[in-house]
């Protein structure tokens, strides 16, 4: 039954993916899908983290802005392959969320917000100062990305690629859910402590997922860079953290679906927005607030509900 | 899954009504794009550019327009983040079909959409000051600023005339700051200029007195010079009073508005600082070339918002006329053609000084553009 | 040596005094809610523009404070009955988005009501500095300290002495006991709002002389607030006095002798290593989870 809706699910993904560029008229709107599903995937680790080990974390930018400049760094500075920059950066990102995460992970609720906000805030100082490195708050430019002689140039080539990664990260995800692991973080997320009485090794667990998203956003932070050939620290703010949260709670946390939903919607909205001018503050903060009080389990999963209610009451 | 289906299709439909909106358009209207930071840290530049860009098209539209064209106006605001101008730049070249950009409020803005600009073939003119937006000449850019490091060269320049040659710098650790910073340190050694002392603080400090004092303690210190825009500037200058201390002070055409003096107050007095002519445009000389287009700027504009004009709306303003001057003289808006009359503006003479451009310099503003200026009773004074 | 040294502790003293009072609200409202309001710093801008605005306009500052305080309590009752409390049931994520959807709400709205420059007002007590062993103290921030010990003081005698706010108490401890007991929960919800915004208003007025303001003011004072509240130790009013002071202070000793490039760092650093050694704060209280 799990099994056939996952593959339902993914099957439905992928045509979603395949139809969606009919509707796409120029460049522009390939641009901003394959900022949608970037998000989308960075999403789809941090829900892993959020929705299912109930940890929240306002610093994931940090990771993010780190994959980027690692990839920017050592691909114009070092001259090394963009695959190559890309892995590397995402296993020093990796190395550096487990030794941070081992100690943070045991604060709880506000404390771990505030302990992983400031994570995020430190790497933002530094990528903005050491501008010897980082080319300083104005950015630095990067090369497109290439391997093995190819390379990808367009938004169209871009969003194919973002789309087979989408789909590979929500496989990723609903088998690591499904798997023991999976059981056991719900574990941790419905009671630490009971999980820990049954036996559950909740402190690792954690941090596994906590390395898990991390290098999830780093691997994304990367794409980021050689796609837009440039980057500044700003993609690293404490802002763009916030961002990424509100994707996953406004989407449905808890929900990998869902948590595409979310990226894609806080995707769009801005771009959409642009018509009410200098009342765009006012209508996303209140369209954010409005959704987390009517739906207050997201957007997917209240829905969802809404249909099997109505369809339940049809039968 | 079928919900997720709807969602996909109804969020396809929301974003190409959205868009399309301001896609189907007469074919014979001049198309101008921009992008501006009109929300976020630098909104306080980003909205006098913008404000400024629609009374002039609105004004433009209402005599005539351009030969008959109707000019039309397609504004986002970036909010300061260059991944988005960058967005933007795409969307106004893709969807929007703009013939020309006039934008960027901030140098990470402006070069984020330099990536974007530079393939697509599309002129671009910046109202941001980072030099390395024109430094290498790229093909479809310009900038109507003057650069952050004339604006070293300037200070310095005076400095060396009234024999100061150890100084302490002290800026913001945000871009504007950052760039002006990197390359005060660069040209400073041209000058004779020795930085002793090099302190920064972030724009939403509530206090620096802790850095001027290390710079107050610096041994052989004969001028300080601030390079920062906004709020951060004011605390640094009210900081400075508070310590008493007496130096030379000098602050950046970043501040180069009323909104500094009235901020900062009292402690204000006796800075210098170099900026564009506008801001003293009652006291230039009558033989000044610059003399009547900045006193007509500065009427129409402080007429039309009743606040104080500032350098940053003379950007935006200078963009614009040096774009339709482009048109007019190319005859169409073939984008080829508009780039190349840009790059060929000589003698145009704006709120900035005066612009004479080349293949090899697309911002076309020398040295002399920038005037000296010292604060003197909660007024410019010009001092040179 | 020792006047540079006072200097630094002044610097800090301005800084962390304005980040006390901003950690102080989250105190109040967490307290009763076990809510962290990241609009709290909007409400800080909120009492500093329209003061400013109101004064720029010709209405003498006291006046325009008192008024200024009552718009912004009025905003935070607002906020508290059509956001929070119809949310009053939902995961504690859900309710931080909540809050910052509101913040980003009500900086649109201060955009569209007034404008995007900066404001600033007079100081209360005039700008000659006041010389202390050869390092010198503006007298607004010792209106600013002097501000929050009153405050503190206030908050104290409310929750221990008056009914209301041995209330408010009993609902943070638990909210299911306190409203058996026949407390009004949602009352309390409603003033611990309505008091967090009255001293966000008035730490905003206080502040704006020092630190100017404009529509995105909140921002920097909310991240700080939160900061000195969670290294106080949430809930504890104290704890946000202590957790301000000691990141201003920091702030202000590391730009002094090591970098004034990394000096936010090392306050975020300095965090980190106190949740380490004490993961609910200086003052905070070990909770207990819940199985």
């Amino acid at each position: 039954m799990w099994k056939t809706a996952r593959i339902g699910g993914l099957g439905a993904l992928a045509l979603i993916l395949v139809l969606a560029p009919l509707g796409f008229p120029n460049a522009y709107f390939y641009d901003i899908a394959v900022k949608a599903l970037f998000n989308a995937v960075v999403c789809i680790g941090l829900n892993l983290l959020i929705g299912y080990g109930g940890q929240i974390s306002l610093g994931h930018a940090g990771f993010f802005a780190l994959g980027a400049y690692g990839s920017a760094i050592l691909t114009v500075t070092y001259k090394l392959p963009a695959l190559p920059a890309m892995l590397l950066s995402a296993l020093g990102v990796g190395v550096l969320a487990y030794l941070i995460g081992r100690p943070i992970l045991r604060l709880k609720g506000h404390y771990l917000a505030m302990a992983t906000l400031g994570i995020g805030i430190i790497i933002h100082i530094v990528l903005k100062t050491e501008s010897g490195l980082t080319g300083g708050p104005d950015g630095m430019g990067v090369d497109p990305f290439s391997v093995m002689g190819f390379t990808m140039m367009g938004d169209r080539m871009w969003y194919w690629a973002a789309a087979a990664l989408l789909v590979l990260a929500v496989w990723l995800s609903l088998n690591l859910i499904d798997s023991p692991v999976g059981r056991a973080l719900r574990a941790v997320h419905g009671s630490e402590v009971g999980a820990e009485v049954v036996g559950v090794d909740t402190s690792s667990y954690k941090v596994m997922v906590f390395v898990v998203s991390a290098v999830f956003a780093s691997l994304i932070g990367s794409l980021f860079a050689h796609k837009d050939g440039f980057i500044t620290p700003d993609i690293g703010s404490f802002f763009r953290s916030v961002e990424f949260v509100v994707m996953v709670v406004l989407g449905g946390m808890a929900s990998t679906f869902g948590s595409v939903v979310g990226a894609i919607i806080l995707t769009l909205l801005p771009q959409v927005l642009t018509v009410v001018e200098d009342y765009e503050a006012m209508v996303f903060g209140g369209i954010m607030m409005g959704t987390m009080i009517f739906l207050p389990k997201g957007l997917l999963p209240s829905l969802v509900a809404g249909l099997r209610k109505r369809g339940g009451a049809a039968q | 899954m079928r919900s997720l289906a709807k969602w996909g299709v109804a969020a396809c439909a929301v974003v190409a009504a959205g868009v399309f909106a301001g896609a189907a358009q007469a074919a014979d209207t001049i198309k101008i794009g921009t992008f501006l930071s009109v929300t976020g840290p630098a909104s306080f530049l980003g909205e006098p550019e913008k404000k400024t860009l629609e009374m002039y098209v609105e004004r433009l539209n209402k005599d005539g327009g351009v030969k008959g064209r109707k000019v039309e106006l397609v504004h986002y605001d970036d909010g300061g983040a260059p991944d988005k101008a960058a967005t933007f730049a795409k969307r106004l070249i893709q969807n929007d079909n703009v013939d020309i950009i006039i934008g960027g409020t901030t140098t990470g803005t402006s070069m984020a959409a330099i990536k974007v600009v530079e393939p697509a073939g599309v002129p671009f003119i910046s109202l941001a000051g980072g030099i390395d937006i024109v430094d290498p000449v790229k093909k479809w850019v310009f900038k109507t600023p003057h650069t952050d490091r004339m604006a070293a060269e300037k200070v310095f320049l005076d400095m060396k005339k009234r024999g100061l040659t150890k100084i302490a710098m002290i800026s913001e650790d945000a871009g504007f700051g950052k760039s002006g910073h990197d390359q005060s340190l660069k040209v400073a050694g041209i000058y004779g200029i020795q930085i002793v002392a090099d302190e920064v603080y972030s724009p939403k400090d509530p206090d620096v007195t802790a850095q001027l004092t290390k710079i107050k303690n610096a041994a052989g210190v004969q001028a300080v010079f601030n390079f920062g825009f906004g709020q951060g500037p004011a605390i640094v200058t009210k900081n400075y009073k508070q310590l008493g201390m007496s130096l030379p002070f000098y602050q950046s055409h970043g501040v180069a508005s009323k909104d500094f003096i009235k901020l900062a107050g009292e402690a204000s007095e006796g800075i210098r600082l170099p900026a564009a002519g506008l801001v003293v445009a009652d006291q230039l000389a009558a033989t000044d070339p610059q003399k009547p287009v900045v006193t007509a700027f500065k009427k129409e504009y402080e007429a039309a918002f009743k606040s104080d004009v500032s350098t940053f709306a003379g950007h935006a303003y200078d963009g614009l006329q040096i774009a339709l001057a482009a048109i007019l003289r190319a005859g169409s808006t073939d984008k080829e053609k508009v780039r190349s009359e840009i790059e060929k503006t000589s003698g145009y003479v704006g709120t900035g000084g005066l612009v004479s451009m080349s293949p090899e310099d697309h911002m076309g503003l020398s040295l002399s553009a920038f005037r000296m200026v010292e604060v003197r009773k909660g007024d410019w004074v010009l001092v040179d | 040596m020792f006047a540079e040294l006072l200097q630094y502790l002044f610097a800090g003293l301005t800084s962390g005094a304005i980040y006390a009072l901003a950690g102080l609200g989250f105190a109040i409202i967490y307290n009763s809610s076990h809510v962290i309001n990241f609009a709290q710093g909007e409400f800080i801008m909120i009492g500093g523009m329209s003061t400013a605005m109101m004064v720029a306009a010709g209405v003498p500052l006291p006046v325009a404070s008192l008024l200024a305080v009552l718009v912004t309590m009025l905003v935070g009752v607002a906020l508290e009955k059509f956001a929070i409390e119809p949310a009053r049931n939902a995961d504690v994520t859900t309710i931080i988005i909540i809050t910052i959807g509101a913040s980003i709400f009500l900086r649109g709205l201060a955009q569209i009501v007034w404008d995007k420059e900066f404001h600033s007002l007079p100081a209360f007590s005039g700008e000659t500095p006041l010389n202390v062993g050869g390092a010198t103290l503006m007298p607004q921030s010792i209106w600013v300290v002097g501000v929050a010990v009153v405050v503190i003081v206030a908050l104290w005698w409310f929750f221990n002495r008056t009914l209301f706010g041995k209330a408010m108490l009993a609902t943070s401890f638990n909210r299911l006991a306190a409203q058996l007991m026949g407390i009004g929960v949602k009352k309390v919800l409603m003033v611990s709002f309505a008091l967090s915004a009255l001293l966000g208003a008035v730490g905003g007025i206080v502040v704006t002389p020092i630190t100017f303001t404009n529509y995105e003011a909140g921002i920097m004072l909310g991240l700080k607030g939160f900061s000195a509240a969670v290294l106080g130790g949430l809930g504890n009013g104290m704890g946000a006095i202590v957790g301000g002071l000691a990141v201003g202070i920091a702030e202000a000793l590391a730009s002094g002798y090591l970098s004034s490039a990394y000096k936010d760092a090392v306050a975020f650093v300095i965090i980190l290593f106190v949740l380490f050694f004490l993961p609910n704060g200086l003052f905070g209280k070990k909770g207990t989870d819940r199985v």
